[in-house]
């Protein structure tokens, strides 16, 4: 580090006084410190996940076209109530029981996976993938919604669709207890 | 016997290169480093395990929190400009300058049209304690949040030639109902595709 130069003038007796030559190295250390700590402050507070999205689309409305006429045995109906439980049935709503399960892998995800194997086994090749009514009642969150749309892609559902829940199935969620 | 002698040797280090990479990576961070809106719907995402990233510009958001509050987002501060002074002429309310470039520079907001002068002009210190009672909405053709949404997209069409993606935001739990609203808030305006903003979950395996 900085020294000082003690040694007297005595040496050069009668002969060129010489500067000293000063060092070039630069104590680094404290720059360095500097730099780390503001590379620390930007890494925390930059955020590297960004947030992803989920696409929905809906059909349009205004047109009333190809509407084509689908089995009944071919659809599975997700009624989602509150309370983070859903209810589903296979077919036309009132004629079979619905039955009450829990979202994620052992619930819904089981469920569709089951379901889907069951009607491509029991249907003749184009048409023999299920379709999904999604029907959200008023107490079921935005969480559910996403947490069953999530299941479909995670199960490659080909088709499936927000459809407004009927009286009938809010019944249904109402007797077992989920609509509260 | 003479005996072996350790040569001392310098603690110090050269530190040029350390220095060196230091500062590119310091250079790398700010220059990636984006600051942070603060977003007063406080909508915390549900998580789902889709991979599909949002763009960064060109996007007009509705964010649904604090019980049913609608909060709108749209890019372009010439676009929001645009959007305020048609806004005034609809609903009748005039704007001074001061509050068209505040509103400009206003990422984000969720408050009535008749609450509009109120939050314009509050200082910037005052902004994050005054609570925004969110954009009215129902499901019909013309409310207000429809009319905010039209008229944004007349705008960017006006200035950029473009059309906004439409991505929504909800907070987990919000109860269906209020997404609801949005959404036929959007299909009204012929809008049927959507981008539903999740936090990514580890894909399961199958």
């Amino acid at each position: 580090m900085a020294e000082l130069d003690t040694s007297g003038g005595g040496k050069h007796k009668g002969g060129k006084v010489r500067s000293k030559k000063a060092s070039t190295r630069v104590d680094l250390t404290a720059m360095v410190d500097l730099a780390f700590l503001l590379i620390t402050f930007f890494m925390f507070t930059t955020t590297l996940n960004k947030p992803k999205a989920m696409n929905l689309t809906k059909p349009d409305n205004s047109v009333k076209t190809n509407q084509l006429p689908v089995a009944a045995s071919r659809t599975m109906t997700v009624l989602l109530g509150g309370k983070n439980k859903l209810e589903w049935y296979m077919g036309e709503p009132g004629k079979s029981a619905p039955t009450v399960d829990g979202y994620g892998p052992n619930g819904l995800r089981k469920a569709l996976i089951e379901n889907g194997k069951a009607v491509a086994s029991s249907h003749a090749a184009p048409d023999d993938y299920m379709i999904v009514l999604i029907k959200p009642s008023d107490k079921s969150t935005y969480e559910n919604l996403v947490a069953a749309l999530d299941e479909m892609s995670i199960t490659g559902i080909k088709s499936y669709a927000i459809v407004k829940i009927l009286p009938m199935e809010i019944d249904a969620l109402k007797t077992q207890g989920l609509l509260e | 016997m003479p005996r072996v002698k350790v040569a001392r040797k310098s603690t110090a280090i050269d530190m040029t290169a350390m220095c060196d990479v230091a500062f590119l990576l310091l250079t790398f961070f700010i220059l990636t480093a984006k600051p942070k809106v603060e977003d007063p719907s406080k909508a915390e995402v549900p998580a789902s395990s889709a991979q599909v990233v949002i763009p960064e510009d060109n996007v007009l958001m509705a964010s649904i929190g604090q019980q049913n509050k609608i909060f709108l987002s749209f890019s372009g501060n010439d676009v929001r400009t645009e959007t305020l002074k048609s806004m005034g002429e609809k609903y009748k309310i005039a704007f001074t300058p001061a509050e068209i470039n505040r509103f400009s520079n206003t990422e984000i907001f969720g408050v009535p049209m008749s609450q509009i002068k109120q939050f314009l002009s509050l200082p910037t210190s005052e902004l994050k304690g005054f609570e925004q009672r969110g954009i009215p909405a129902d499901t019909t053709i013309n409310n207000e949040l429809s009319d905010w949404i039209i008229t944004a997209r007349k705008a960017n069409r006006g200035l950029h030639g473009k059309d906004y993606s439409i991505a929504i935001k909800g907070d987990r739990k919000e109860q269906y109902p209020a997404i609801n609203t949005v959404i036929s808030v959007f299909e009204h305006q012929r809008l049927f595709k959507f981008d539903l903003i999740t936090s990514l979950r580890a894909a399961p395996r199958r």
